[in-house]
């Protein structure tokens, strides 16, 4: 048998050289390709839309401190489970986190397949794009650059919020915020964040084909403009809700650390 | 491109044209690429297909391009054209600035300047990706052939309008990058037997061919196909198709 089994110049095992065992009245069939290139292909598009999702109820949760800081305290114990155990439960916030670091960590892999291996291919799609001048190629490089910056940005916040899920309210965060020196990273992840989602959503549409209507065209000038109009809403609400929290930080900056007590009491609920 | 925007002639004076073409001679292991400019003047109508062979007739007989039908049709003449892929013999002079950049494709083998082996390409897919009709019943050469519907029979000469030119190739960053990928034609190719009710084969036969990363699940959609391929053909609205089908496939 094992003279049957040759080697090519590359050393790789010649087996298709070998004549085909027969068994006994079935006809040998091809091996069927992998199903996996297929299920992780839609596994990167549903991680990346459950994320964006994520992300924008993220940002609008996030921004309530411009309606009060009572109702950002009380989305915070809402996420905390406090309306439904009698008492906040910060754990339940991790819980909700390592489901974000699973699904942030199954994109960053499965998104990874796409980025140039090596030098050859990041020139090669350098001397593309650069000479090409088209809209969708050019994004597509922001998108591997911001995704990225996400591998390290995203993850200092995530690691944060699952180690340190209580400290989230109105002076818990501003504190964060101004006196432990993490805007300049909240600022640089907002606009990474809100580029690479709305140019990932585009891409989620053209790619599966989705409001393609009767005329593709259109649809996909109408799609640009719903996502330049995602980004610009969504990076104007980070940055006018960061501001607000650098004010509110620098103003507490005296009292860092001290906790947010709300004017009244929230029914029965006790902050421990 | 609107009339509006078109480089027009204020003063009524012809222009002069620079047409700077990237020239090297694999065959001459003394050539080296580099840029050569031609000046010529600009007539009415003129495409860059006229200008190459009035540079070719008058200055250089020197200079490799390829032709055939001069009217988008046979898709020989494909190019880069100020670096965005292009057909020669449908890009008018009058809707480019006074200075226009020519290369020749990527990724296709050089034959020399503008010149591209892209036949050898396209055969190369078409063997990979078995680009005919595959029917075990035997032919019966006496017999009508058998009844399309019209919608059918229009939908596939929609897709079988690809003229191969490689413009789609040549404008694909994944292709830039990984050169096994199949790229646009060979996609729009897949559609178009999957259309065809002549073909036997079902979507586990087509996953076999294109449901991999090289295949139609390593498309980034970067729609640069889409959008410079000269025949308009659906190509974003085929890949997406296929992509879904083959999803499916991948869940069985």
């Amino acid at each position: 048998m094992s003279s049957l089994i040759k080697t090519n110049a590359s050393g790789e095992l010649g087996l298709q050289a070998m004549p085909h065992p027969q068994t006994h009245g079935t006809a040998q069939t091809k091996p069927r390709k992998s199903r996996w290139p297929a299920r992780l292909d839609v596994l990167q598009s549903a991680t990346g839309l459950i994320l964006a999702v994520f992300l924008m109820a993220h940002m609008f949760f996030v921004s309530t401190i411009l309606i009060s800081q009572q109702a950002f305290y009380t989305v915070a114990r809402f996420f905390e489970g406090a309306y439904f155990f009698a008492r906040p439960y910060p754990a339940l916030v991790s819980c909700v986190v390592a489901v974000v670091i699973a699904l942030f960590i199954g994109h960053a892999g499965l998104a990874m397949r796409k980025f140039p291996a090596g030098f050859r291919q990041f020139n090669a799609f350098c001397r593309h794009k650069n000479r090409f001048h088209h809209s969708d190629t050019s994004l597509w490089w922001i998108q591997a650059w911001t995704g990225f910056a996400l591998f390290f940005m995203a993850t200092i916040h995530l690691y944060d919020m699952l180690t340190q899920p209580a400290l989230i309210g109105p002076f818990e965060s501003a504190d964060r915020v101004w006196s432990g020196n993490m805007w300049p990273l909240y600022l640089a992840l907002l606009f990474a964040v809100e580029l690479h989602g709305g140019i990932g959503l585009y891409r989620l549409a053209i790619k599966w084909g989705w409001l393609e209507g009767s005329d593709p065209q259109r649809s996909r000038r109408r799609l640009a403009i719903v996502r330049y109009s995602f980004s610009a809403f969504f990076v104007t609400l980070g940055l006018v809700t960061l501001l607000t929290y650098i004010d509110l930080g620098r103003a507490h900056a005296d009292h860092a650390g001290e906790r947010y007590i709300p004017p009244q009491s929230i029914s029965s609920v006790d902050r421990r | 491109m609107i009339p509006l925007l078109r480089h027009g002639k204020p003063d009524g004076q012809p222009r002069r044209l620079t047409l700077e073409i990237l020239r090297h001679n694999p065959a001459d292991p003394a050539s080296v690429p580099h840029l050569q400019a031609y000046e010529i003047e600009e007539a009415e109508g003129m495409t860059l297909f006229i200008a190459l062979n009035e540079i070719r007739a008058q200055q250089d007989p020197s200079l490799m391009f390829d032709f055939v039908c001069r009217a988008g049709i046979c898709g020989s003449c494909a190019m880069l054209v100020n670096g965005r892929p292009g057909l020669a013999c449908r890009t008018l002079t009058r809707d480019l600035g006074e200075r226009i950049t020519l290369a020749p494709l990527p990724v296709f083998e050089l034959i020399g300047d503008l010149s591209v082996n892209t036949g050898k390409w396209m055969r190369g897919t078409s063997e990979r990706l078995q680009t005919w009709i595959h029917n075990d019943t035997e032919t019966d050469l006496d017999a009508f052939e058998t009844r399309m519907e019209p919608a059918t029979a229009e939908a596939i000469y929609e897709l079988d309008r690809c003229i191969e030119c490689g413009c789609c190739i040549a404008g694909c960053g994944t292709v830039q990058m990984r050169e096994r990928f199949v790229g646009a034609v060979g996609l729009n190719k897949i559609a178009r037997f999957r259309l065809d009710p002549r073909d036997t084969r079902s979507d586990e036969d087509f996953y076999e061919l294109i449901g991999d990363d090289d295949g139609v699940f390593g498309c980034m959609s970067l729609v640069g196909c889409h959008d410079v391929c000269p025949k308009q053909l659906p190509l974003q609205t085929q890949i997406a198709f296929l992509r879904r089908k083959m999803a499916l496939q991948g869940m069985r």
